[in-house]
């Protein structure tokens, strides 16, 4: 889930949210492959979220709810790990995951994080 | 009454005083009322609450924030409660001190505004010499490490110079630009004549966005906010209202959006309330959340969970019920105010470019 605040400017141009946005990761996605070595954005925070017991990341005019899963997966990107690598790590961990699906999984969400700068590829 | 969902951001308008004089500024005509701020303590009390809320973010902005002497310490308080902190500022006395001090505060992000691409069109429209001052504390801002988001408000006085604003956000290094399209609340309401560009300039700086972000993928973030009034469907105004974000006046009033000091509802101030029942209860907040207050067209409309019926504010302005179609709406009975408008800004008669500038304060 996504929540964004409204662009404003100082003097307070643009007060309410924007009428239709462009460019919030619209168009093509970043390619990630087996070797990227992924690791949060430069500017964003991942921290425990005490209403939901979860995780959320925060970055400029950008919150992301993560679910249980989006937070396994961020929490093994820390620039060392290859993505090859994550999945491995994830499927040791669940028992009826196939590496096959996982792996198109992870690097289709990476994408589309990497497509708003929540996530760095490396 | 529908059960008040969970708001993820704050803005904190900490004061409604600011060196510049924007036309463009949404800030309340009636800057007077808003003399009797909300003392630091006042302001943790509502950090405090917001948070235990589940509030994420909180952007600090006014006015001008940094005329606060208390800024360091607001910062301070906001990111020790764990969210994440955003100034909103015109970079105006962001002086390498006063930097320094809300670096070592927590603060997360900084949003500097700049009026054009060049000294004399931002100075006029400023109203006052600032633009080399702008562009020092930008780089000041990358200097120290923090994101750096430029907001460049677009109206017909500055869209043609598009290009050139692109290109000077793209040599100051940010992370993030965002060019947004006027919106039409406070002084830029009464402006809106002067401010209202032509469908051609949108349509060129259209062109111009869309290859420039193409030529920046990856290292910056490009957003352009496009005028609702040259929209068929409204904006889904807030995400909805009172759904996830609320901003607080700077004398403590609370609003589900900024511009909604304007409707005729009772106040809510977090001088006399606590921000969470405010929330859960007030009637500013409760009157437009949902789908109850809608009218026709909007109640059997498809699209009214895409667009949620548009800006409760706007409707208020144009049509004097807040609970109508925003006019923006080609299926509003209202929507010749806005065809009206837009047919005056792309007529062959001359528009007045005269702005009226908010008050320096």
């Amino acid at each position: 889930m996504r929540s964004t605040m409204p662009t404003r400017d100082t003097a307070a141009g643009a007060a309410k949210v924007p009428p239709q946005r462009r460019g919030d990761g619209a168009g093509r996605l970043p390619v990630v492959t087996g070797e990227s070595r992924p690791r949060l954005g430069r500017h964003v925070r991942m921290r425990p979220d005490r209403p939901t017991g979860g995780w959320v990341l925060l970055g400029p005019e950008t919150v992301v709810v993560l679910n249980r899963t989006g937070h396994a997966v961020l929490r093994l990107c820390d620039g060392q790990r290859t993505v090859d690598e994550v999945v491995a790590a994830l499927v040791a961990d669940f028992d009826e995951a196939d590496a096959l699906t996982v792996g198109d999984q992870v690097r289709d969400y990476l994408g589309r994080l990497a497509a708003r700068n929540l996530v760095a590829l490396g | 009454m529908t059960a008040a969902p969970r708001p993820f951001g704050l803005l904190a308008e900490l004061t409604y005083r600011c060196p510049l004089a924007c036309a463009y500024c949404s800030n309340p005509i009636e800057l007077a009322r808003y003399d009797d701020e909300l003392s630091t303590a006042e302001w943790q009390r509502v950090f405090t609450e917001a948070a235990a809320m589940g509030v994420l973010q909180c952007h600090l902005s006014g006015g001008e924030p940094l005329l606060r002497r208390d800024l360091p310490e607001l910062v301070r308080t906001a990111s020790g409660l764990g969210m994440y902190t955003n100034l909103v500022t015109s970079a105006m006395g962001l002086s390498r001190p006063r930097a320094e001090a809300l670096r070592a505060a927590g603060l997360d992000h900084v949003q500097v505004s700049v009026q054009a691409d060049e000294p004399a069109t931002s100075d006029r429209i400023a109203g006052i010499r600032s633009f080399d001052r702008k562009l020092e504390a930008c780089r000041l801002v990358r200097e120290l490490g923090w994101p750096l988001t430029v907001n460049v408000v677009l109206h017909r006085q500055n869209i043609d110079r598009i290009g050139a604003i692109v290109d000077l956000v793209e040599r100051l290094g940010a992370d993030r630009v965002e060019l947004a399209n006027t919106q039409y609340y406070g002084w830029a309401w009464r402006n809106r004549t002067a401010l209202l560009p032509t469908r051609e300039q949108l349509d060129r700086a259209e062109e111009v966005v869309t290859a420039a972000r193409a030529r920046l993928a990856g290292r910056m973030e490009v957003v352009h906010v496009l005028p609702d009034y040259y929209s068929a469907y409204p904006k889904p105004c807030m995400g909805g209202w009172a759904q996830r974000q609320l901003t607080v006046a700077p004398d403590g009033d609370a609003l589900p959006c900024p511009a909604a000091q304007t409707l005729p509802l009772p106040r809510a101030s977090v001088r006399d309330t606590g921000l969470a029942e405010i929330w859960t209860s007030a009637p500013l907040f409760t009157a437009y959340r949902g789908e109850g207050w809608m009218q026709e067209p909007c109640r059997t409309c498809d699209r009214r969970e895409v667009d949620l019926g548009g800006c409760r504010c706007q409707a208020f302005q144009l049509t004097g019920d807040a609970a109508a179609t925003d006019p923006v709406c080609h299926l509003s009975p209202h929507h010749d105010l806005v065809t009206d408008a837009v047919a005056r800004a792309n007529g062959p008669e001359p528009v007045d470019v005269e702005l009226v500038p908010r008050p320096h304060r």
